[in-house]
């Protein structure tokens, strides 16, 4: 039983990291949200396995926000942003799709490299899950980097906390301060980049952020 | 839970949050957002006489009782200075009265917020308050919905938001690190039982939390690379919030850093915290420095000179020791009271001449003397000339590591006389020569500015010695 259920927990983890690589060369919005629903979904079956087999039942909330709103309610509250504001057109990424898979799977190694090194001597779960988490934020951010677009930056932001949810899941016993922390800030996070959206296209009939760089903040 | 002084400085701003969103009228509002901080400051005081115990959550010692007298003061004679501005502000139309109430709340969340921070005796908790700070700061930061300010809030709220991740892997690193030793549970994340057995965590776990922690909140200190939102958010956002900003939100974050690196420094095996903060510390002052020469705008020129005094601060903390602690703790005051002043006379000069552009205005001791010779007067403060305070903690950071690390001080003190001809050639232009732009009188607060420049000036001369002892024993716990 500890073999399998290591492996289904490594499975799911490293699942994450597969839908973040997919997330990094999706190239059109729509495609964007689905699969971040999908990031979400993962997340949410990874963090109720680890409840599962730490015997940690509060973990199952934490499980339950993930799966309500980041799979479900985010999701949907932004589809119907992008067709409001119409731009379900292609984003523009500012590096091609090939470097930022190379970029990507040099973050994955890095990120392996770092933390299967200095958790030798932590249980080989907590390991695994930490190096896979970090893989999980170092793609988040490298997505906010290559994306002009205001909505795949802030889809990039929400799969980067995903990661973090992993990884403050599979450090065993973290108090449940921290989980409820994190689905908070996502829900702020959310409500402001709400706010934002629409004061950025009451402002400027666009969320693409070049826009914004026109009004450079030192003016001449 | 009872009633104590630390209970009381998270409760006054937390009331006053719900009580100033419901009430209308800013006249009234102003006020007791006034009255709020004036009782916060006082508690915090309080602490002083009477020291309640830390609990599993909060928090007092020496340290910190620096940090929340001096935070709870600047907020205080802030918010002196925000009521004449936002008065102003109302008066030219620029804030609607919707605005001003949601300005109000946000102010005590804010004050909340950093109070938490704090004194969290919890690291967990400690990174749920800073990211709170954050984001008021960061809703207050777009409030005047202008191109410019939509711009500053959307780069500091994305850059913000990737340094409070970042701080909270390292915060899970730190809990995986302490876990083995400490067990599972609450106690793997309060600071006090931290400290008392940090000797036996893993150190290599230790040494990658603490890179994760020194971005995540180095990036809200503003250090260089990690600053890009720090002088759009000072020069987009109403004064008020530079000025708190500038004075406090930094040092809240750099709080947080400190105490990791007392984490560290308990841990024989772990790297030394103190030469990549030198490192960062070092590049922060002399790019800082030489970016001062190229603005325009003068809020964005004052947010620069933040960043090289934050450079300076990190610079002395990481060489550590009682003296360069001293130093590092006594320039922090300093600036954070310098600093804070100069906002609030920046403030209303921008509100008379109606503009930010340093080329729109001039000859300010001329049209409007007070206010002139106050920036004067904060400018040759914060360059660091005698006889102010900051000219004494500067001479302090360098001579306590001049003899350790000649190299790395020689690199500051170019820093900081580039830094000091940056800003008087500036100076030169704003307050000195023909006079341009409008000249109307300002309907100035001048109390705030006037009382942290005393501060500050007599801190050059004179420091009493029970102050002194103060920050030695301070000193002497960062180690």
């Amino acid at each position: 039983m500890r073999g399998l259920s290591f492996d289904i927990a490594h499975m799911l983890a490293g699942s994450l990291v597969l839908v973040s690589f997919m997330q990094l060369y999706q190239d059109r919005l729509y495609a964007l949200l689905n699969l971040f629903a999908l990031h979400a979904l993962v997340l949410a079956t990874s963090v109720a396995w680890q409840a599962f087999i730490q015997d940690a039942p509060h973990l199952y909330l934490t499980a339950l926000i993930a799966l309500v709103f980041k799979a479900i309610v985010i999701p949907v509250a932004l589809h119907r942003i992008i067709v409001r504001l119409g731009i379900h057109r292609e984003i523009e990424t500012v590096v091609g799709v090939g470097p930022a898979m190379l970029l990507g799977m040099g973050l994955v190694a890095l990120a392996m490299v770092v933390m299967l090194r200095v958790t030798a001597e932590a249980d080989p779960l907590a390991r695994e899950d930490l190096a896979f988490a970090l893989s999980v934020v170092l793609l988040g951010l490298l997505m906010m980097v290559t994306r002009r677009n205001a909505v795949s930056q802030v889809i990039g932001f929400m799969s980067l906390e995903n990661g973090l949810v992993l990884a403050a899941t599979g450090a065993k016993g973290m108090p449940l301060v921290v989980e409820i922390s994190v689905a908070f800030s996502v829900l702020i996070a959310f409500i402001v980049i709400g706010i934002f959206l629409f004061r950025i296209r009451e402002r400027f009939d666009t969320v693409d952020v070049q826009a914004l760089d026109r009004f450079r903040g030192e003016r001449r | 839970m009872t009633f104590d002084a630390l209970a009381g400085v998270l409760l006054i701003p937390a009331l006053a949050a719900c009580l100033l969103a419901a009430l209308p009228g800013y006249r009234l509002t102003s006020r007791l957002n006034v009255l709020a901080t004036f009782l916060t400051f006082a508690t915090a005081v309080s602490l002083f006489v009477v020291e309640p115990g830390s609990g599993p959550y909060l928090l007092v010692d020496d340290l910190n009782k620096v940090f929340i007298v001096l935070t709870t003061f600047v907020s205080f004679t802030t918010s002196v200075f925000s009521a004449s501005y936002i008065g102003h502000e109302i008066k030219i139309g620029r804030l609607k009265p919707t605005y001003v109430r949601f300005y109000h709340a946000m102010y005590q969340v804010l004050m909340f917020g950093m109070n938490l921070a704090l004194i969290a005796n919890n690291i967990g908790l400690m990174w749920v308050a800073i990211e709170m700070a954050t984001l008021t700061t960061v809703l207050m930061v777009g409030i005047y919905r202008t191109h410019e300010a939509l711009e500053a809030a959307w780069k500091y709220f994305i850059l913000g938001s990737v340094g409070i991740a970042l701080a909270l892997f390292g915060t899970i690193l730190v809990y995986m690190a302490a876990r083995p030793v400490i067990g599972e549970g609450v106690d793997a994340m309060v600071w006090t039982v931290l400290v008392t057995r940090a000797a036996k965590f893993d150190p290599a776990l230790l040494n990658v939390a603490f890179v994760f922690l020194l971005l995540g909140y180095g990036t809200k200190v503003g250090l260089a690379p990690l600053h890009a939102w720090l002088p759009d958010a000072h020069a987009e956002g109403p004064t008020p919030i530079s000025a708190v900003l500038s004075g406090l939100l930094l040092n809240v974050a750099l709080y947080a850093l400190l105490r990791f690196k007392m984490l560290l420094a308990l841990n024989p095996a772990a790297i030394a915290p103190g030469p990549l903060m030198v490192t960062m510390g070092l590049i922060s002052c002399v790019f800082a420095a030489f970016m001062l020469y190229r603005r325009r705008d003068i809020k964005r020129m004052f947010a620069y000179s933040s960043i090289e005094h934050m450079g300076i601060i990190v610079f002395a903390f990481g060489m550590g020791g009682p003296l360069a602690n001293f130093a590092g703790l006594l320039h922090m005051t300093m600036h954070s009271l310098t600093k804070s002043a100069i906002f609030f006379a920046v403030g209303h000069i921008a509100q008379v001449k109606g503009t930010q552009k340093i080329a729109d205005m001039g000859g300010l001791t001329v049209t409007n003397p007070v206010l002139g010779w106050g920036l004067v007067l904060g400018v040759v403060a914060i360059a660091g000339l005698p006889p102010m305070g900051i000219f004494m903690s500067e001479f302090l950071v360098v001579s306590s590591t001049f003899a350790r690390q000649p190299v790395l001080v020689i690199i500051l003190v170019f820093g900081i006389l580039v830094a000091l001809g940056g800003l008087f050639l500036r100076l030169n232009t704003i307050a000195f020569g023909e006079p341009r732009g409008p000249t109307a009188p300002a309907d100035a607060s001048y109390v705030p500015m006037f009382a942290h420049l005393a501060i500050v000036f007599v801190a050059g001369i004179y420091m009493p010695p029970a102050l002194v002892t103060g920050f030695q024993n301070v000193a002497r716990l960062l180690g």
